[in-house]
């Protein structure tokens, strides 16, 4: 553009150049939004052409199994409470999953988070190390944990817990690192002037300033971690998703079952959802009377 | 609001919220250990020592860098087979044979290493183990395996099991059973064996100066082919199934966000005026996300069969809801003012739309996307491992079938190579489109 400043700016320039520059524009924009159509279309096409049933010809039945179970749900209705009491304790097992892994994974979290913050770490030195440990045990998919210990242990509700809680652990540590790097760094050089140790300073100095944050994570994660928990008892973790697989794989007769266990876990989640989301608005935004 | 208290009070009000505060903290701890305990009981963790199969772990865990060669001899003919971890596919032919195993004109020779030397004749087999002597066993159609060791039968080393009909020893060198039918040694290596090239292949066992030396003189091609189409590591069905996942995501996250927009407008309280409307929609996003994708995964599979579109599905129609949520909030937070400077030119509303509010959002939406992108990936393999899609289904079959267990940790190493690339690059995408190139 150097001959722009030499030549004479007069107005009918400067104004073809933006016709041309916003010309140009739209025609990248253009061009990668038909990019990305003819991505989405194709993508769409060979995902098609490598399922069991195409698209167009599934799209008649999408109704047709929701509408089985909830036929056969009627007819039974009365039976309907009953089903759901009798899932309760495998309901139970799949919260349990969940929170024991949020509550493990959010404590190994912790300690995580504090030893690779800048300013906060124990060792400076090995903030790269840790980081790498978050982002490794992040990336595991729960799956991958889950069936290897399902083979060495046999199935149950642990190698669930465990694989959760390893993934939760690295999810969280990165959340909470992010929140500890705005964490004001005065108590922790007070508290280290009267001659705290680390973990003194750690407890008392960052602790009381991040936990809201920390615990609003912690919330967030143990709804995500009650679906996780529902889909690894579907590869034969235990709980919920187990009974629910037996229930579907039996097929019609036991949909009534099946009906009753997606009400008890469209609740649940339904119900977590909600809490969660109050006392994160309340942990985060402080109690109403307060702010 | 100037507090008149004298020291000694304040010291009491401190003391009393320091207590007030310790026992909370007490309490929390103690139901924290209350509720251990009760997990102790409720998930059985005594039982679970007892479950945990230690046998289990070894093999996983030395099949994992190792693989063996098991020699069989037929029992009834005497034919004998080398082949690699048993596999049809993998049998050696007479002239490529591991040079450990000699055939003799009636007997063949299987050297273990260390000394240990193992003999396969028709009708016996013997094992000679350095300093404990020479095992003898007959094999015999009516009478079962007839046994002959250097000590007395009831003084046997507990690596030897042994009854009527069946023969197991297992030493450092490799392990030999003997049943009626058939004896079998197997013997360890490291390594992934054939994870280049099958052994039918005229390549195998080149070394990698010989191949790349071959692959200048214009056998690339081939030499592909035959790495591609390797039938034990079948690296072409990985590679796609690796593609397959990673579309499953793509379609399901890119998908949702362009079901979820249009909504996102009729659910915010300054685009949709109409409380009934906001209500619906809202509902609607609520349902689809309180529906968990276990459960849109078994109705998908209903409707359309197993195969990564039904995944692809299942992601796009639960996150379609939670994006839902999260658009709206960031339509609500949209400055007003800019949509106003846009009206007073005169523009409709679709333009109001496009000048206007989309500017202002698209950095949110944006950097929403790629993260789900990223964790939709994760959750791709799980989903792929239920509706018959991807690498998640291929890593529930090898750990299914119990054998492979190299295959299992290199699908794992996979899968964790393929979401840590999704997390860098939706974050290199993240960095050049939002905070500009």
């Amino acid at each position: 553009m150097a001959d722009l400043a030499t030549t004479n700016l007069n107005a009918n320039t400067v104004a073809d150049d933006y016709i041309a520059q916003v010309a140009r524009k739209r025609l990248y924009s253009g061009l990668m939004l038909l990019f990305f159509v003819v991505l989405m279309v194709s993508g769409f096409q060979v995902a098609s052409t490598r399922n069991g049933g195409s698209f167009w010809g599934g799209i008649d039945n999408f109704f047709d199994y929701p509408a089985e179970v909830v036929s056969e749900a009627w007819a039974n209705l009365d039976q309907l409470p009953g089903f759901m009491w009798e899932y309760l304790p495998a309901l139970l097992e799949t919260f349990n999953i969940a929170a024991l892994s949020t509550l493990i994974g959010a404590a190994f979290a912790v300690v995580l988070s504090l030893l690779s913050t800048r300013g906060l770490a124990r060792f400076p030195r090995l903030i790269p190390v840790f980081r790498r440990i978050m982002d490794a045990t992040r990336a595991i998919p729960e799956i991958v944990v889950a069936l290897v210990l399902i083979f060495i242990m046999g199935g149950g509700p642990v190698p669930a817990m465990i694989a959760i809680a390893i993934h939760t652990a690295g999810a969280l540590g990165k959340l909470f690192s992010e929140v500890n790097e705005n964490a004001d760094l005065k108590p922790i050089d007070g508290l280290a002037s009267v001659g705290a140790s680390w973990s003194q300073r750690m407890l008392l100095g960052v602790v009381p300033q991040v936990a809201p944050n920390w615990l609003s994570y912690a919330l967030l994660r143990l709804e995500i971690n009650i679906r996780a928990s529902a889909i690894l008892g579907f590869v034969g973790a235990g709980g919920l998703g187990y009974e629910l697989k037996n229930a579907i794989s039996w097929g019609p007769g036991r949909f009534d079952e099946a009906a009753a266990m997606f009400i008890i876990l469209f609740l649940t989640i339904m119900i977590v959802d909600q809490v969660s989301s109050y006392f994160r608005d309340r942990l985060v935004h402080g109690a109403a009377g307060r702010s | 609001m100037a507090m008149l208290d004298s020291s000694a009070d304040l010291s009491l009000q401190a003391t009393q919220l320091f207590r007030r505060k310790r026992m909370t903290t007490f309490a929390v701890l103690l139901a924290i250990v209350a509720y251990f305990a009760y997990i102790f009981v409720a998930f059985d963790i005594p039982a679970l020592w007892q479950r945990a199969n230690a046998e289990n772990a070894k093999t996983l865990v030395a099949d994992a860098y190792s693989y063996k060669t098991h020699v069989t001899m037929d029992n009834r003919n005497s034919e004998i087979t080398v082949s690699i971890e048993g596999d049809r596919k993998a049998r050696y032919t007479e002239a490529n044979e591991p040079d450990w195993v000699v055939r003799g004109d009636e007997t063949t020779e299987i050297d273990l290493g260390d000394g240990h030397l193992v003999t396969f004749a028709p009708n016996f087999v013997t094992y000679d183990v350095p300093d404990f002597g020479l095992m003898t066993f007959e094999v015999s159609r009516s009478r079962g395996v007839i046994q002959t060791y250097p000590v007395d039968a009831d003084q046997l080393p507990d690596w030897i099991s042994a009854s009527k009909n069946r023969v197991g020893i297992t030493t450092d060198a490799g392990r030999l059973s003997v049943t009626r039918n058939r004896s079998e040694v197997f013997r360890y290596f490291n390594g992934w064996e054939l994870f280049f090239f099958a052994l039918e292949s005229p390549y195998y066992g080149k070394s990698f100066g010989e191949i790349s030396g071959l692959a200048l003189n214009g056998e690339a091609a081939a030499i592909f082919h035959d790495f591609w189409h390797n039938p034990l590591w079948r690296h072409g069905a990985v590679v796609w199934a690796l593609f397959e996942t990673i579309l499953m995501a793509f379609l399901g996250t890119l998908g949702a966000a362009i079901l979820a927009l249009p909504l996102a407008f009729m659910a915010a309280r300054n685009f949709a005026p109409l409380f009934a409307v906001r209500f619906a929609v809202r509902r609607f996003f609520d349902f689809v996300r309180g529906v968990d994708a276990l459960i849109w995964t078994i109705i998908l599979t209903r409707a359309f069969g197993l195969g990564p579109l039904t995944g692809a599905l299942a992601i796009l129609i639960t996150d379609s809801g939670t994006f839902g949520k999260i658009f709206s909030e960031a339509l609500e937070n949209v400055d007003s003012k800019q949509i106003e400077g846009i009206q007073s030119t005169g523009a409709k509303p679709l333009q109001r739309y496009r000048f206007g509010v989309l500017p202002q959002i698209i950095p949110v939406l944006l950097s929403q996307v790629l993260y789900f992108l990223e964790s939709n990936t994760r959750s791709a393999t799980v989903i792929g491992a239920i509706t018959g899609g991807g690498i998640g289904l291929m890593l529930v079959q090898a750990i299914i079938t119990q054998k492979d267990w190299e295959e299992v940790s290199y699908y794992i190493v996979l899968i964790i190579l393929m979401v840590m690339f999704m997390d860098w690059f939706s974050g290199w995408l993240r960095k050049r489109l939002i905070r500009g190139k």
